[in-house]
């Protein structure tokens, strides 16, 4: 059981702006990725916060990012230049099924 | 009267050579008072579990002593056995835990990733939404590892951060910044220095340093300098 999405394939975060307790970083959000690895299924950490049994539990997934990709707005290759990262550096995350749209 | 007169009432204008206008009868309090929610509700929490008999005073201290207790060479132990054992190394990156409790260590109701530098790969580990970190392994995380100058510039410039730490890598090597964002908690295998191929089990995990196991540096080198690349 590996949940809505497979290995190796394209995810968009979701953009919104929930209020409450979320687990998925601003920085992230209404970015292209790829998932590079499932690790299960957990209790919703947005449901635990509150004293809720965060259930169902939900899929979470590593998604991987190249960093001119989560970057895009405001650094692109002006990242590379300064220093900050290398065209080929990556950031990666840990993010629940519901923050995920295949593309 | 003189300038530095100070026998009477004190209503000088000038200043004394140091930051300008100063109250000199405001004093920091020995003792702050709580003023966050979080500390309210941590010593209402406290006294109320040893006020209703579920732990006493010591119990709670003795469980910080614990913790404080931990250290990185738990960690260290643990990337020495892979180094040496590849059996061993596979099954540390398949079921994290599962290994971490064949050398006695315990990683409760977290998923525990160990992650592999090679040399084409380097992984940095950061929280960027609080400070989450592989306590039972590596004990209590350093300060920088908390601060937000740390979190927030991971993620945006890693590449500026580890030179920071001395660590220099080629374009070539992907600098892989794993945001550790829920249930994982993530360990850097760092790779094996070169020319440590008749070292022990414990001469190795004397050079698995703490930030290597974070991936700000590398291993320390064969004869237990600093690597520069």
């Amino acid at each position: 059981m590996t949940g809505p999405h497979t290995i190796g394939e394209t995810v968009r975060v979701s953009a919104g702006l929930p209020p409450g307790h979320v687990r998925t970083p601003l920085f992230l959000r209404g970015r292209t990725g790829v998932g590079i690895r499932h690790f299960g299924d957990f209790p919703n950490p947005e449901r635990l916060a509150y004293g809720l049994s965060g259930l169902p539990k939900l899929h979470l997934y590593q998604v991987l990012f190249r960093m001119d990709e989560a970057w895009a707005d405001e650094a692109g290759k002006e990242g590379v230049e300064d220093g900050a990262y290398a065209p080929g550096d990556t950031v990666a995350a840990d993010i629940y099924e519901t923050w995920l749209e295949p593309l | 009267m003189s300038p530095h007169d100070h026998t009477d009432d004190h209503t000088h204008d000038h200043h004394h050579g140091d930051a300008a206008g100063h109250d000199h009868t405001t004093f920091q309090p020995d003792i702050k008072e709580p003023s966050e929610d979080w500390e309210f509700l941590e010593i209402a929490l406290r006294e109320l579990l040893i006020e209703k008999g579920v732990l006493s005073a010591r119990e709670i201290q003795d469980e910080i002593e614990a913790w404080e207790n931990k250290s990185p060479e738990g960690g260290a132990r643990i990337v020495a056995r892979a180094w040496t054992d590849d059996a061993y190394r596979q099954r540390l990156l398949a079921d994290g835990n599962a290994a971490v409790g064949e050398l006695g260590f315990t990683v409760e109701a977290l998923k525990l990733v160990a992650l592999e530098n090679t040399e084409t790969l380097h992984h940095m580990v950061v929280c960027t939404l609080c400070s989450c970190y592989p306590r039972p392994l590596l004990g209590v995380p350093p300060l920088w590892y908390k601060s937000r100058e740390y979190r927030s510039r991971t993620v945006r410039e890693p590449r500026a951060v580890l030179k920071e730490f001395g660590t220099e890598l080629p374009v070539t090597t992907e600098v892989r910044v794993v945001d550790s964002t829920a249930d994982c908690r993530y360990l850097v295998i760092p790779r094996r220095p070169e020319g440590t191929e008749g070292l022990s089990e414990t001469a190795l995990a004397a050079l698995v340093s703490r930030d290597s196991m974070i991936g700000t540096a590398e291993a320390f080198s064969s004869d237990g300098k600093r690597n520069i690349l």
